[in-house]
């Protein structure tokens, strides 16, 4: 049994990052994920071969990052959506060159510099590829602290897994919730040893190199072959979800994070009222869930997505469904966060 | 028979990708050298650019990493932040380190990191063809100054060494030239100093190294040799502006 404690969701990431064995740590301020920067300076400063540095950008830290990750330590980042987007650059270089990292988004409002509130809206960002080139990453999308913890030590084993980035998306509102959570003992994983690649300096052995570029465009197309493999594979074995009383329902919501957190409030309301609601939530958005949603499609003939941006998420929903189903939408934007009686107003309008 | 002269072991043998009358060649080779006289090649990374010297991990024969361009600092600051006993360095021209790594480079320096900067000085940018550099002359001619530089509208040519040297932090910034000999030879002996505070865990040390680009500049060797002493120097003066007894 792991201890029980009260923490701040952004608080919690770290704590759950140092325990995964995370070491090294590059970040720049920014609301509403600078508890966890300062976390991570309060712990790391103190500790033995450990690193924190307050990088003069977002910019510079995921370029640190890659350094840092390229010896083949576990080393993370955080930052929200504007700052997520002034990384992308490094994540597709880091991306391309195969080297493990985790880079947590506690998304707020946008675009632009839109609000601190909490959003949805880095969505496409986060599971198209973000930056430039064919690439994916790996993301995580916590719907509490307790997940939080959980998924954050899970995106460092699924990271040195695939040698790909990861991403924890969650939103303002996990960050800066407080909730028990406990840190379990977890079962050892076999990962890949890292000594094939990382840079160490070159003693007994030929040197080599960390590079994200090809000039000879018949080499870089079988170099994005052989990454896209690991997304096939990561379709296979990786997808997350989970799934809530789908039996019999009446109508299904698609919805992640803090979303899927009220959607399930709305269901428990619903059924007072004799309507039967089902949830299906996307705890991988990359992979994402296909099968259960396409599977869901032949049974239940009503889908209603619902997300804190103006749309994202249901486009792949409605690839998964392919036409089988209706699939409805509702969202709110800017930072507003759906409250579960809306949610149900809105549920009743397709039923 | 002794042997008096060979490629140091911290140079590959893939030949060099530079254009004939280039200095980078030169500059390769005397870091090598170096990292070969203090015995540190299978205990170094080396970080290069984006620009003419994108290739050189496949020069060097140590560990390399490729930043994004102007980045180099950091992923050094990243790699040197995990492995502090290691000898880390990196290798950027003018547009990487003085014009979009301008952030990176303050802030390494500032932060005292413990790396050794290797800084290509030719007044353009190489790879692209000719552009307009930070560290480009007034009234120089580039594809995008055609005009020549123009101070009013495109600011003077940028000291790096000099803005450097006033962060406090930053314990070796020197300037050199590889146009002749004896300034290859002072050259070689400041490169050896940079990497000595690095070993001696002193803090930032950036080797500014004024060189040529025949091609773009559009001279031959020789003429582009004789440009950079009679152009560069006199408003990029060598000299060591940053040694460790000033160090704090």
């Amino acid at each position: 049994m792991g201890e029980k404690m009260l923490m701040k969701g952004n608080e919690a990431i770290g704590e759950a990052a140092i325990r995964a064995g995370c070491r090294y740590y590059f970040g720049y301020p920014i609301t509403p994920q600078s508890e966890l920067t300062a976390y991570m300076a309060k712990k790391l400063l103190k500790m033995k071969d450990a690193a924190f540095v307050q990088a003069e950008s977002e910019i510079a830290a995921i370029n640190m990052v890659y350094g840092a990750a390229s010896t083949g330590v576990r080393v993370m980042t955080s930052s929200s959506s504007p700052g997520i987007s002034l990384k992308q650059e490094g994540i597709s270089y880091i991306t391309c060159s195969e080297i493990p990292c985790v880079v947590v988004n506690m998304q707020r409002g946008g675009p632009g510099l839109g609000d601190i509130q909490p959003a949805q809206s880095d969505y496409f960002q986060a599971v198209k590829g973000g930056g430039h080139g064919d690439y994916h990453l790996i993301v995580l999308a916590p719907s509490s602290v307790q997940e939080l913890v959980d998924l954050t030590m899970d995106a460092f084993d699924l990271a040195d897994k695939y040698t790909n980035p990861a991403m924890i998306l969650g939103d303002g509102l996990l960050g800066q919730m407080m909730e028990a959570v406990e840190f379990k003992e977890r079962p050892k994983v076999e990962l890949p040893d890292k000594s094939g690649w990382n840079l160490t300096g070159c003693k007994g052995r030929e040197h080599r190199y960390v590079v994200s570029f090809d000039l000879d465009p018949n080499i870089l197309e079988k170099w994005n072959l052989n990454i896209n493999e690991k997304y096939k594979k990561l379709k296979e074995k990786e997808v997350r979800y989970e799934a809530v009383n789908l039996e019999n329902a009446d109508l299904v919501i698609v919805a992640y994070g803090t979303v899927a957190r009220i959607a399930k409030t709305t269901i428990q309301m619903a059924k007072k009222e004799g309507i039967n609601i089902g949830l299906i939530r996307p705890i991988t958005l990359f992979p994402f869930p296909e099968k259960i949603i396409a599977s869901t499609a032949v049974k239940t003939k009503k889908f209603l997505t619902v997300e804190m941006s103006l749309g994202q998420m249901v486009e792949d929903v409605k690839l998964a469904v392919n036409g089988k189903a209706e699939v409805n939408f509702y969202g709110r934007a800017g930072g507003i966060i759906p409250s579960p009686e809306e949610i149900l107003k809105e549920a009743k309008k397709y039923l | 028979m002794k042997k008096v002269f060979g490629r140091p072991e911290s140079l590959t043998e893939v030949p060099f990708t530079y254009c004939p009358g280039c200095h980078h060649g030169i500059a390769h080779r005397l870091v090598a050298e170096v990292l070969d006289e203090f015995k540190v090649r299978e205990n170094t990374i080396g970080v290069c650019p984006v620009g003419c010297s994108v290739f050189a991990y496949l020069f060097f024969n140590v560990d390399m990493i490729c930043a994004a361009h102007g980045r180099a600092p950091a992923t050094a600051t990243g790699i040197k932040r995990v492995k502090p006993d290691s000898i880390v360095f990196t290798y950027q021209g003018d547009g990487d380190l003085a014009s979009i790594g301008t952030a990176e480079i303050v802030h390494a320096a500032n932060r005292g990191e413990n790396i050794t900067v290797i800084f290509i000085n030719n007044a353009i940018y190489g790879m692209t063809g000719g552009q307009m550099a930070p560290t480009t002359l007034v009234g120089q001619v580039t594809q995008t100054s055609p005009y020549g530089r123009d101070p009013k509208t495109m600011g003077y040519p940028i000291k790096m060494a000099e803005m450097l040297s006033t962060l406090k932090r930053a314990a070796y910034i020197s300037r050199v030239a590889l146009n002749k000999p004896a300034n290859i030879i002072k050259a070689k002996k400041s490169i050896k100093k940079a990497f000595q505070v690095q070993l001696d865990k002193k803090g930032f040390s950036m080797v500014e190294i004024l060189s040529t680009c025949p091609t773009n500049w559009g001279l031959s060797p020789i003429e582009a040799s004789k440009w950079l002493e009679e152009n560069m120097i006199p408003y990029f003066p060598l000299g060591e502006f940053r040694t460790p007894e000033e160090v704090a």
